[in-house]
């Protein structure tokens, strides 16, 4: 029963997206101020099929809790005897689960949008649930005809497969919700930046409604982001925090694009400047998502994500992908010509800064993007090659690096126009930062050139993120404000780990007979045992080190090369020993011939400041979000007073006089 | 300035950003980008020493060796032909990584003609096999590789 009330939910709200779609584009044909009688269907139309989207997922859910091995996709994804934890993660660790989480999120937001949002004029918002209808019906047919997850087997299988053990992990119940919350969440933005674009709507109030969906998704893309760095770094034991790996990048394009889009629509709803470019951005950072989605769904990739190969749906997608991008990008050109000039602004103003940034963060994107597509690009004529990081550092940071720049001086100019004259001080003092780390850390060894870059960076972004608040009365600056100061300082943090751990990472690999000492850095490693463990679905041998830095009191950490045994395969636990100035990272490998095992062992400094930086910077976005959400309870609170107040005026007024006692 | 032109340059600016930084990941992606070698293409027109390449084929019967160091392993990749190419690597083995397999080893020729490997792509299980060696058993490996890399430069 269970399924069918699932598949019977998703038929529903497939054919409720063909409802929203029409009914919205008949608000098109109203005239201005007019309703038309057929438009007043699309906003339950959405707020149902969020429900029935919601409900089908809820009952994947289920089936996966009970482990309903009639189900497919539950006998080949899941096992009886996984912990429950994972039993319901797996629900998402797969090929359709994970499509109908997209799906269900995708309704939800829609739904979401339909149901709360009553700023926009009738005919822009219906324009942009029909839009939004149009995009979940392509993934509602994705999954209905092509991979269908409620899908029963003849017989029932007598027991699961189990689950890719890489992905029974925690890891896994955090890091793909929040990166498809966010994908999903460009996926508002793009409907409303269309319907804008269709009604000719593109004015900073319009710029309003789309900032909390574009911050929104952003916090989200940047958390999920940091937990899947976090995670990879962990679980794969090879001590790398990014690997330029294709699906990684897949989640950065959207967060690249995102965040000009973040920052572009913050000049649209302040100034009423950048309004073609914010559609554009609008329309880009969709499509990154949605190319994520093709390139981590449609198998043309190697890599570690990408388990579900199956040619049939990437050339499903990779049609969606062409007519939503190749449709949105020609109404794109059709109308931007219609979309009348913003206000302007000097070369030397804060928006100058945003616009310059805006173009390096697409620069960046576009190098990234040709990055991830030129494996496949070559393969189609027969030539394998990969791509890694000594293609992506440099090419990326020519760009990173005058962006961050940039990123430390914009905050402080002002709108419109200013003097660089005015900031004198500041210029020098962010100047000296650089210039001043570099030449310090220069003085102590020889270090690679781009973390010595990135080292004087974070400290000129770490000081300057704090210069908005110079000679300000700190407890009257705005929610909002805080938000920027501390995802710009975030970035700065980041920066900073990510340079420590790029200079001063020192690592060592050795065998190691049992009793036996080795030294990494400051710290000298000695392995006690090595004995066999076994954990509910695996088992293990596990190495004992004792570590203690500079002869102090020995730390145990234990390592363990796992063995699963449903689906059989072997992974490397990795034992973390965190400190407040770094990790230490070790992993146990093979035993050699003689007895010894082989021990490898990294510490580096400061790593963890990465993924603090990450959160600090989704933080920021959530100070953001809260900061614009006051300002507007504020407005409508006083807003509803001054009406109050009017109307008690005129009751009065028109009211005969009361004589008095 | 007239607003309409404040537009254009704007676009432009953009425009002559985007293209620059096409052109320079075209310019660095000729050089950066990791080729992927067989053992004989290898042995008859070698990749510069240094050059971040891909090396894949089998891992020859006996002739994995560890070094005193215990870390270090000396091992001989062969293709469809006679040639074999020694391969260096330290590090932590694949699980799977046993003789008469299929490998892919990351790394860059050596001046001494060894090819020091700095990763090793092995049949890690069934979900997650090198790009090059999927589908396939041992033997297939080399030959399906071959098939797929002709036009290598």
């Amino acid at each position: 029963m269970i399924a069918e009330i699932g598949l019977a939910a998703l038929w529903l709200a497939a054919a409720l997206a063909v409802l929203q779609m029409v009914s919205g584009a008949f608000a098109l044909r109203a005239a201005e101020g007019e309703v038309n009688p057929l438009a007043i269907y699309a906003r339950p139309a959405a707020v149902v099929q969020a429900v029935l989207a919601v409900l089908a997922f809820i009952m994947l859910l289920w089936a996966f809790a009970i482990t309903d091995l009639s189900i497919k996709l539950v006998a080949s994804n899941s096992h009886s005897m996984k912990p429950m934890l994972f039993k319901l993660t797996g629900t998402w660790g797969n090929h359709e689960g994970s499509m109908l989480l997209w799906v269900g999120v995708l309704a939800l937001s829609g739904g979401l949008l339909a149901g709360f949002e009553k700023r926009l004029p009738a005919r822009t918002m219906g324009a942009t649930l029909a839009v939004q209808g149009f995009v979940a019906l392509g993934f509602y047919a994705f999954l209905l005809l092509s991979s269908n997850p409620f899908e029963r087997l003849p017989v029932p299988a007598a027991e699961g497969t189990g689950l890719n053990p890489l992905l029974q992990d925690i890891g896994l119940a955090i890091h793909p919700p929040t990166l498809y919350a966010g994908y999903v969440g460009l996926s508002v933005a793009f409907s409303l930046a269309m319907g804008a674009l269709l009604t000719n709507q593109v004015n900073p109030s319009f710029a309003r409604v789309l900032r909390p969906w574009v911050l929104g998704a952003w916090v989200l893309l940047t958390f999920g982001i940091t937990a899947g760095s976090y995670w990879a770094y962990y679980e794969l034991g090879w001590g790398g925090w990014w690997f330029w790996d294709p699906v990684e990048n897949a989640s950065l394009m959207p967060w690249l694009a995102a965040t000009a889009l973040m920052h572009s629509v913050s000049v649209l709803a302040a100034r009423d400047a950048l309004r073609t470019w914010t559609i554009m951005l609008g329309v880009l950072a969709f499509s990154m998502s949605m190319l994520g989605t093709f390139l981590v769904r449609s198998g043309v990739l190697t890599s570690v994500h990408a388990f579900a190969v199956d040619p049939e749906r990437g050339a499903f997608i990779l049609g969606l992908l062409l007519l939503y991008i190749g449709g949105a990008f020609t109404i794109f050109a059709l109308r931007a010509g219609a979309v009348s000039e913003g206000k302007r602004f000097a070369v030397t103003s804060r928006e100058g800064a945003l616009v310059f940034n805006n173009v390096m963060l697409s620069a960046i994107l576009a190098i990234v993007l040709l990055g991830t597509l030129y494996p496949l690009l070559t393969e189609a004529f027969d030539v394998r090659v990969s791509v890694g990081p000594p293609y992506f550092n440099p090419a990326g940071a020519i760009f990173a690096v005058p962006m961050f720049l940039v990123m430390a001086v914009g905050p402080l100019l002002r709108w419109k126009e200013d003097k660089p004259k005015r900031l004198q001080f500041e210029l020098m003092l962010i100047a000296a930062l650089v210039i001043g780390t570099i030449a310090l850390v220069s003085f102590f060894g020889q270090f690679p050139l781009l973390p010595l870059l990135g080292l004087g960076l974070a400290a000129a972004l770490a000081v300057a993120a704090f210069l908005p608040l110079k000679g300000r009365k700190l407890s009257r600056v705005p929610v909002a404000t805080w938000g920027m100061v501390l995802a710009h300082f975030g970035v700065a943090v980041s920066l900073f780990g990510m340079a420590c751990e790029g200079a001063f990472s020192q690592e060592r690999l050795a065998a190691v007979a049992p009793g036996g000492t080795e030294q990494v850095g400051d710290f000298s490693f000695t392995l006690e045992s090595v004995t066999p463990v076994a954990g509910p679905n695996w088992t293990a041998i596990e190495a004992r080190l004792a570590i203690s830095k500079d002869g102090g009191e020995p730390v145990i950490l234990a390592p363990q090369a796992r063995n699963f045994w449903s689906p059989p395969m072997a992974t490397s636990e990795s034992a973390l020993l965190t400190r407040w100035d770094g990790q230490l990272y070790a992993v146990v490998g093979n035993q050699a011939e003689d007895g010894r095992w082989q021990i490898r062992v990294w510490w580096k400094p400061f790593v963890t400041f990465i993924w603090y930086g990450g959160l600090l910077i989704a933080l920021g976005g959530i100070l953001a979000i809260a900061g614009r959400v006051k300002v507007d309870v504020k407005r409508r609170v006083a807003s509803a007073k001054g009406a109050e107040r009017r109307a008690d005026i005129e009751a009065l007024g028109a009211a005969a006089p009361v004589p008095a006692e | 300035m007239k607003a309409k032109h404040q537009r254009l340059v704007l676009v432009i600016i953009a425009l002559l950003a985007i293209v620059g930084a096409g052109l320079l990941a075209a310019w660095s992606l000729r050089n950066q980008a990791n080729y992927f070698y067989l053992p004989e293409q290898m042995a008859s027109d070698p990749p510069e020493i240094g050059q971040a390449v891909r090396l894949g084929g089998m891992v020859q019967a006996g002739s994995i060796k560890t070094m005193p160091d215990g870390v270090t392993v000396n091992f001989m990749v062969t293709g469809n032909t006679a040639d074999a190419i020694p391969v260096r690597y330290s590090g932590i083995l694949p699980d799977l990584f046993v003789e008469n397999s299929g490998v892919v080893a990351e790394g860059s020729l050596g001046p001494d003609g060894v090819f020091i490997a700095t990763n090793l792509l092995a049949k890690h299980d069934e979900n997650y096999v090198p790009k090059e060696l999927e589908g396939m058993g041992t033997d297939q490996a080399a030959k399906m590789a071959a098939e797929t890399t002709v036009g290598l430069k």
